[in-house]
């Protein structure tokens, strides 16, 4: 049977047909819907973790226990799991190990562009990197091959344009590979120096045979053409130089790109007058080239920048550019914004209307940096908004206590932001930590996580209780506000940021896209009574805006009745719409 | 066959997902080698989206470029214009007439462009200018623009009227099909 698939279903598909028994995964874009498809299959156990180094220890834990697991994640994710990666790849595996990894060249949804293949080289595990949809189930089902009789953790690198891409998918029956009796085995797993010193000579072997395998393996495929130009090439970036040249080339394509092949290079480098490497974001694949002698042109014709195309290797190539047209008008941006009804807004409204310095975190909540709110004063990584919090109060020796806060999402609290309040409470900053409640991982398309009550699955779970947490973190002031209720939460913020002690504001109100949230009737606008002030236009809402009379308007498919916009109007002029 | 390609541009929360499964599902029944390609995550945000739907004998990149587009389809008027330089020379846009406010217009920092579409047709291109939230509403949704569009790119491809029936019911729910069709049909026998 042949199905249209985006790439992480593909990969999901391949987790099942290996006969994958664990998934353990923290959602982020563009790596989430591998776990959600994953997830669809009922015998493979599946889980949203709090944070991606939980779901690669629990993925080690079936490993370990003997059948075949994987965790996904996208590329900074990997940064969060990093540590037991590393020391991964000395223990190796029992059953096999795959750790699907997905960069966003072009940053469509990330805070950066890093280059996941330096994790490879880094740990000194292999990397495969499909090209399409039928490779990434291919893909994942030799990675568990290549895990299993190399003993070692294997990652599997997608990128956006190949993890959101549909293309056509044969597909086949699981097969589970039989699970061994459970056997101790301390001088493997247990990974004290008196071990771990035995285990590194194993890795550098492991890497010497993995090279030998690169040599031959039939996923580093040779495409000969025309022989004038040599391109080595991997990923999505093949198909965008099969676009450009066709057959008119000729093409190393690298689906394991770590470890890379030494003489597979070399022959090619024979073969062909002028070799290019075209890879997105760093210069691996070239700089490997350089180390072992062969002449490659790379970065200095490809960017490090963002995403390539068949348009960006042909411009590149000096090939012509298509004819086109354009309207000569400017057409004005269209932004991602927060939604109508969006319970953040509220808290952000009140944060900028007080001039409050608030660091932010990663989520949705991102979105309250743009303009008219402008209410983010940095975004780094999860969980940096309440350490940098603690960080920046300790700097000011307390000074800037009663005008700043931390801002995080409950997902993203609970992923990596614990820690850091525990940091607060434990090194003494008076600092205040805002945990918008909107009862979902939101950003990454409402994935369920410890505070939701429910799990991957929808069934439900043990929630955990976000107050009670706060306090056994030590916090002792922990209250909780309706971001719809602008006094209340300016009441909130105001009295919290005067208290010489840290505390904790939870801003609750569901997102307003999850299905159990009924919408209220649209807001009306009594044009008699509104004066133009715009001060309804100070909340950044998409159902509000100002109409051609001046007055103000609200588009009725959006608005959801949330009646923020109603508090701020001072003439009375907007009034509920049921 | 050459690869061709179609474009479906609209702003997030429209529906365009939903577009190119069905237009996915209807080539791959017609044997065609597929690719589309979608950006998830912050487009949802009621942002500008683009899809990408390229279909032929052997399909290699997943994305439409500058020139290559034989097709777009705009949920927007001033989305139509975004993209219109995927266009290639002789390609079609089909596009709903609603207009929706991005932010920088809300805020007052820019100016809807009202009348992008004529400096196109000024321009030679051939635009298919319909009111589809209407014809969706007919139809029993405002939700159901994207399918209205579809009906209408459906007039430019040779394939039977049957076989996207066939498609629709293999894409939407069961209880939104008879909808669902009723919108094709709208779009399908609408003249711009």
């Amino acid at each position: 049977m042949k199905e249209l698939m985006i790439g992480n279903a593909a990969v999901a598909r391949g987790l099942y047909e290996a006969g994958v028994q664990v998934v353990s995964s923290y959602p982020g874009t563009p790596s989430t819907e591998i776990t959600e498809f994953a997830a669809t299959y009922d015998d493979i156990y599946c889980e949203w973790a709090p944070n991606e180094k939980v779901a690669m220890e629990t993925a080690f834990g079936a490993s370990l226990r003997g059948v075949r697991a994987a965790c996904a994640m996208k590329h900074v994710g990997l940064n969060v799991a990093a540590d037991p990666l590393f020391t991964l790849s000395y223990t190796g595996v029992t059953g096999g190990l795959v750790v699907c990894v997905a960069d966003d060249p072009g940053m469509h949804s990330s805070q950066n562009e890093q280059d996941s293949r330096h994790y490879a080289i880094g740990a000194k595990v292999p990397m495969l990197e499909p090209s399409d949809s039928s490779e990434c189930k291919e893909f994942a089902k030799l990675a568990f091959e290549i895990s299993e009789k190399f003993d070692t953790p294997c990652l599997l690198r997608m990128c956006t344009r190949i993890a959101h891409a549909q293309s056509v998918v044969a597909l086949e029956e699981r097969v589970v590979p039989e699970c061994p009796a459970y056997e101790k085995n301390p001088a493997k797993y247990i990974m004290a120096p008196a071990n771990a010193i035995k285990r590194h000579p194993v890795v550098e072997e492991r890497t010497r045979k993995l090279t030998e395998y690169a040599e031959t393996a039939p996923v580093n495929r040779l495409e000969i053409g025309g022989t004038q130009i040599g391109i080595i090439t991997s990923g999505a970036c093949y198909q965008y130089v099969k676009e450009v040249f066709g057959d008119a080339v000729s093409i190393l394509k690298l689906g394991m790109v770590n470890p890379l092949p030494v003489q597979k290079i070399k022959a090619f480098a024979q073969k062909v007058d002028k070799l290019y490497v075209v890879e997105e974001l760093d210069g691996i694949i070239e700089n490997h080239c350089k180390n072992i002698g062969v002449n490659v042109i790379g970065k200095e014709m490809f960017t490090p920048l963002g995403e390539y195309s068949q348009k960006s290797i042909a411009a590149a190539f000096g090939l012509p550019a298509k004819e086109t047209v354009t309207a000569d008008t400017a057409v004005p941006m269209r932004p991602p914004v927060m939604c109508s009804g969006c319970p953040h807004r509220g808290m952000f409204y009140v944060l900028s209307k007080n001039k409050i310095t608030v660091l932010g975190d990663i989520g949705c909540y991102t979105l309250g940096s743009a303009a008219p709110l402008c209410a983010l004063d940095s975004t780094l990584c999860m969980g940096a908004s309440i350490s940098g919090l603690h960080g920046y109060n300790k700097a000011s020796k307390g000074e800037t206590e009663n005008k700043s806060v931390a801002v995080i999402g409950d997902s993203t609290f609970m992923h990596s932001g614990m820690t850091g309040l525990a940091n607060i409470a434990y090194n003494g900053s008076n600092s205040t930590v805002i945990i918008l409640d909107n009862s979902i991982t939101g950003m990454t398309g409402h994935q369920q996580n410890p505070t939701t009550g429910y799990n991957i699955k929808g069934d439900p779970a043990t929630k955990i209780n976000l107050e009670a947490l706060c306090h056994a973190l030590g916090i002792n002031r922990v209250r909780v506000v309706d971001p719809y209720n602008l006094d209340e939460c300016e009441k909130a913020v105001k009295e919290e940021l005067a208290v010489n002690e840290p505390s904790v504001i939870i801003s609750r109100r569901p997102c307003v896209l999850l299905k159990y949230v009924k919408p209220k009737k649209p807001v009306v606008v009594n044009k008699d009574k509104c004066r133009s002030c715009k001060r309804c236009m100070k909340l950044g809402c998409p159902s509000v805006h100002v109409d051609t009379d001046g007055k103000a308007a609200i588009d009725n498919t959006l608005c959801v009745g949330c009646g923020v916009c109603e508090q701020l109007c001072p003439f009375d002029a907007i009034h509920d719409g049921e | 066959m050459n690869t061709k390609g179609v474009v479906i541009a609209g702003v997030g929360g429209q529906g365009s997902l939903l577009a190119s499964k069905l237009l996915g599902r209807v080539l791959v029944n017609e044997g065609y080698d597929i690719k589309v390609s979608e950006v998830h995550g912050m487009s949802q945000r009621g942002g500008s989206v683009i899809t990408y739907v390229r279909y032929g004998d052997k399909v290699y990149s997943p994305v439409v470029q500058s020139g290559e587009a034989d097709y777009i389809i705009s949920f927007e008027r001033i989305e139509a214009a975004r993209y219109a330089h995927l266009l290639k020379k002789g390609g079609i846009i089909i596009t709903n007439t609603q207009r929706i406010d991005p932010m920088p217009v809300i805020t007052g920092a820019a100016e809807y462009p009202e009348h992008i579409l004529d400096e196109l047709t000024a321009k030679d291109v051939q635009i298919e200018a319909m009111d589809a939230l209407s014809l969706a509403e007919e139809a029993g949704s405002s939700k159901a623009v994207n399918i209205v569009l579809m009906g209408q790119l459906a007039k430019h491809f040779h394939i039977d009227y049957d076989k996207w029936m066939e498609a629709l019911e293999q894409t939407v729910k069961p209880k939104f099909v008879e909808l669902n069709k009723k919108a094709f049909k709208l779009g399908y026998e609408f003249s711009a």
